[in-house]
């Protein structure tokens, strides 16, 4: 059963072709990768999906929900967040104040301009717990500006996770994060809750088919091979897509 | 609970504690009242300036919104509360304060919807075109405004029918500094509640606000609306205490002599605004003394400089001066409450 | 009708002569200069004190008052502009718009506030009359001098290496440094020349637009009209946005005289509301 399909979605820049008739379904509790070269539209389907970017045709349904015209915000109350491939955090705040700040938003105390943020016991709990679970409880005072970058990493995953989504997009969790700080933050990722539908970008080939039970490829657009992680593997196209690239590096 | 949910409930709480620093600031504010009777006029504006300056304070320091058109709203309350006293409408002067504050928020909101979208610049465009468009308007219809020569002939009653303004302004005073009391109490209250953090998360980072599932634009339009408010309610207060409005509440000097304000203050951390008015009051009442016509050169020189130095520089020094200060009241009166400055200091962006 | 047409021509073109140096600060460095005006009203005083006091023909202050000003560009580019360039938006505000308040001050202190007013050749003063238009002579000449720079300006933008060099650090600055252009340098010039332009366009226009110590700050609205309506991707965006404000305020202020710029002000904002790059700005891109 797909808790969140795409249907012929496309998204031009001006000349540029970035998705084209993307048709994808991602199945309740999956562990699903998104895979392709540089430039291949992989972060243009995560915006696309996550309200950032509106198509150029083509609908998204979440949990059989239209919610093509959905603002980002709205999609998130709806249970889809995401994180960014570029930090996109908030410097000026501590970890401590981004994650109570996301989770005191989906407990609807947003508009409450009166009390305290940390008044309600449950935001504090929550909060509480999210910043053990991402490993941050060291630096959760600290400005998010001077955080290690392995840190903010972690922060970017633990922001969506406190929207307490039942689908995660995940754009590149890893990338760029030094040797001495991945384990963490791929042990944090290999236990997500089970029942969080997860969509995953990913290039270390290593990173996706020890966790994803199934792989979408995406080629200047379009998608190009979807399936099950030991199919993917074998298909000699998959491997032409790669080595091409791996040539052209 | 556990250990941590505690410290974290703690620390959440602990940035909102009232520090020696700002226990120390409005005590002095209050004295100043039996302390300075003879400064009480030029007090009066400053009162009316911070204000003002701490409407600012909440769109630019805290939602990240640059506006060059803030006196649209302290204008417009202006003659609305000289209006409305003239013509005899409201004749109650907290009433009288209090409609013209919603009929500046009634046009923050209604004008909010322009400044969502778009860069620095075409905020900045949008507002000062919307106060221009108003100053505009102000003098076309001169036979209700007065014009180039002010609204006239504006008298207003006695607050709550009891206290009558006086011509040394300590009536206005104390009423001025009460108004900013208890306007600076409701913005402090905001800023630290959950909707004054969603605030600065959305002038750090807007585009990941909505990843979070913060509304951006209606909590824009929310604290535009309410600055407005605040802005309108100075603009009535000036109106009121001189009995008098005239065009140049909606120039732009005004707006960009606010915008120098908050700026010499430090911005997002709500004394900005206070501390500023003092300092550029003070400032411009001794430079009047010294050479009256060339007073805007000199605050054309300090902006520059202010840049030049750095505003990050600055409210590090700010910063210091003002923990300097706490530790000076604390020991003053011997009581200790440990680090909690924590929290109230400007921001560096 | 046409006359209003032609006036507004003129004091079109003379606002994108004032503009267009703005327009290109702000696409090159993304910076806000609100103190643009200031250099025009140096130039317009270089001009009323060479021709008024020394007694320099008019043909040579208006030259003289574009080098003058462009020196002074150069100058407080070098030394004061290029500390804020990286900075925030609203660093460039401030600084700028103290620039303004200072350079108000100062011109009251030395010149006066009194309005000045160029002496003009008599050979310009009075009208031709073509097909029952009344023409002005001077607005003539402000028509063709200006018609004249745009020309070249469009020529030295699209046809020079110093053009191809502007162009391609107004597109991408880091890959313009990259292919060894010297960005700073081409922004210093720029920003003379912008400068010494908005300079000239002062001398020109001090009958039209009048003269006193508040010009920068009476201005400096129109300035940022011409370039948030007209876009900064080329400079036929802001030309086109300088004629049609030309045209629109003068005929504004002859058909509805009692309500002032208000016109002007309502268009900008729906202008700016419904197209944020500008009206000619190309595509959405940026
Ligand atoms: N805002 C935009 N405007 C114009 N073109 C864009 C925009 N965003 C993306 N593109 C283009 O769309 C194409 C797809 O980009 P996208 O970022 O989705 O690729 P990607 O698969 O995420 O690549 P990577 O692996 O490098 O992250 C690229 O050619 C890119 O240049
Ligand atoms: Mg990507």
């Amino acid at each position: 059963m797909a808790i969140l399909e795409t249907i012929g979605l496309a998204k031009r820049f001006g000349g540029i072709v970035a998705a084209a008739d993307v048709t994808l379904a991602i199945d309740k509790g999956a562990r699903h990768a998104l895979i392709g070269p540089n430039g291949a539209g992989k972060t243009t389907v995560i915006n696309l999906l996550s309200g950032v970017l509106k198509p150029t045709a083509g609908r998204i349904l979440l949990e059989g929900r239209d919610i093509t015209a959905l603002d980002p915000h709205q999609r998130v109350r709806l249970g889809m967040a995401r994180t960014f491939q570029i930090n996109a955090l908030f410097l000026d705040l501590t970890p401590l104040e981004a994650i109570a700040l996301a989770v005191s938003e989906r407990l609807g105390f947003g508009i409450d301009c009166w009390r305290l943020v940390g008044r309600k016991g449950a935001v504090a709990d929550e909060a509480a717990e999210i910043v053990e679970r991402f490993h941050l409880g060291d630096v959760m005072h600290e400005r998010t500006a001077i955080l290690p970058y392995g840190k903010q990493r972690l922060l970017e995953i633990a922001l969506a996770f406190a929207c307490r989504p039942r689908v995660l997009l995940l754009d590149e969790p890893a990338a760029g994060v030094p040797e001495a700080e991945r384990h963490e933050l791929l042990a944090t990722i290999a236990a997500l809750p089970a029942d969080v539908t997860v969509l995953l970008i990913e290039h270390d080939m290593d990173l996706v088919f020890s966790f994803a039970d199934r792989i979408s490829v995406l080629v200047n657009g379009a998608l190009f091979v979807d399936g099950a992680p030991d199919a993917v593997a074998r298909d000699p196209r998959v491997k032409a897509v790669y080595l091409g690239e791996e040539l052209d590096a | 609970m556990t250990p941590l949910a505690a410290d974290v409930a703690q620390r959440l709480k602990r940035r909102a504690r009232w520090s020696g620093f700002e226990i120390a600031f409005w005590i002095v504010a209050f004295a100043s009242i039996w302390l300075l009777p003879q400064k009480h006029l030029i007090l009066t504006e400053t009162a009316i300036l911070a204000l003002f300056a701490l409407s600012l304070d909440l769109i630019l320091g805290y939602a990240g919104i640059i506006s060059l058109g803030q006196a649209a709203f302290f204008g417009t309350a202006g003659y609305f509360a000289g209006l409305a006293a003239k013509y005899g409408l409201i004749n109650e002067p907290v009433l009288a304060l209090l409609c013209s504050g919603l009929v500046a928020a009634a046009l923050g909101f209604v004008t909010s919807f322009l400044v969502l979208r778009g860069s620095d610049l075409t905020r900045l465009m949008v507002t000062l075109g919307v106060s221009l468009m108003l100053g505009e308007l102000a003098n076309r219809y001169s036979n209700i405004t007065g014009g180039a020569d002010g609204l006239q002939g504006v008298t207003v009653a006695p607050i709550l029918g009891l206290f009558q303004f006086d011509m040394f302004g300590h009536t206005g005073y104390v009423y001025c500094l009460i108004v900013l009391f208890v306007c600076f109490l409701i913005a402090r209250r905001l800023v630290y509640s959950p909707f004054g953090l969603s605030l600065r998360a959305i002038k750090g980072n807007a585009l990941r606000c909505g990843a979070v599932g913060i509304p951006v634009n209606a909590r824009l339009v929310a604290i535009y609306t309410l600055a407005a408010g605040f802005a309108g309610m100075a603009g009535a207060l000036l109106t009121q205490t001189t009995a008098f409005c005239s065009l140049d509440v909606l120039s732009l000097e005004r707006s960009a002599d606010l915008l120098l304000v908050l700026i010499i203050g430090g911005t997002g951390y709500l004394y900005g605004g206070l501390i500023g008015a003092v300092i550029y009051k003070f400032m411009q009442d001794w430079i009047a003394t010294l050479t009256p016509q060339y007073w805007q050169f000199w605050i054309g020189l300090l902006l520059v400089v202010i840049v030049l130095i750095g505003r990050d520089r600055m409210a590090a020094w700010h910063e210091a001066a003002r923990a300097a200060l706490a530790r000076l009241f604390t020991r003053a009166i011997g009581w200790r409450r440990g680090p909690a400055l924590g929290g109230a200091g400007p921001d560096r962006s | 009708m046409l006359t209003i047409l032609f006036d507004g021509t003129a004091y079109g073109m003379l606002l994108f002569v004032l503009a267009c140096g703005l327009s290109v600060t702000l696409g090159l460095m993304n910076f806000i200069n609100l103190a643009h005006g200031a250099f025009a009203m140096a130039g317009g005083y270089c001009t009323v004190v060479l021709v008024n006091r020394i007694g320099v023909p008019f043909a040579l202050g208006l030259p003289l008052a574009f080098l003058v000003t462009a020196l002074l560009g150069g100058l407080f580019e070098r030394t004061l502009y290029v500390h804020v360039y990286a900075r925030p938006h609203l660093d460039q505000v401030l600084f700028t718009i103290g620039l303004v308040f200072m350079s108000v001050a100062a011109t009251d202190y030395v010149m006066g506030s009194s309005q000045q007013f160029v002496r003009i050749p008599e050979a310009l003063a009075g009208q031709f009359n073509v097909f029952g238009i009344g023409m002005g002579k001077y607005r003539l000449l402000i028509i063709v001098v200006c018609g004249v720079l745009t020309l070249a300006l469009q020529f030295i933008l699209a046809k020079t290496r110093f053009g191809s060099r502007l162009r391609a650090a107004v597109d991408d600055q880091r890959v313009a440094r990259g292919l060894g252009i010297n960005v700073g340098a081409v922004f210093g010039i720029t920003f003379a020349v912008g400068s010494g332009l908005a300079g000239l366009g002062g001398a020109l226009g001090a009958e039209i637009l009048g003269l006193d110590p508040t010009f920068p700050l009476k201005y400096m609205i129109y300035f940022l009209i011409v370039v948030t309506v007209g876009g900064t991707s080329s400079i036929t965006g802001p030309f086109l946005a300088s004629i049609l404000l030309g045209i629109g305020d003068v005929a504004g202020k002859y058909y509805v005289p009692s309500l002032g710029a208000f016109v002007i002000y309502a268009i900008m904002i729906v202008v700016l509301i419904l197209r944020p790059q500008g009206l000619f700005a190309r595509g959405a891109a940026r």
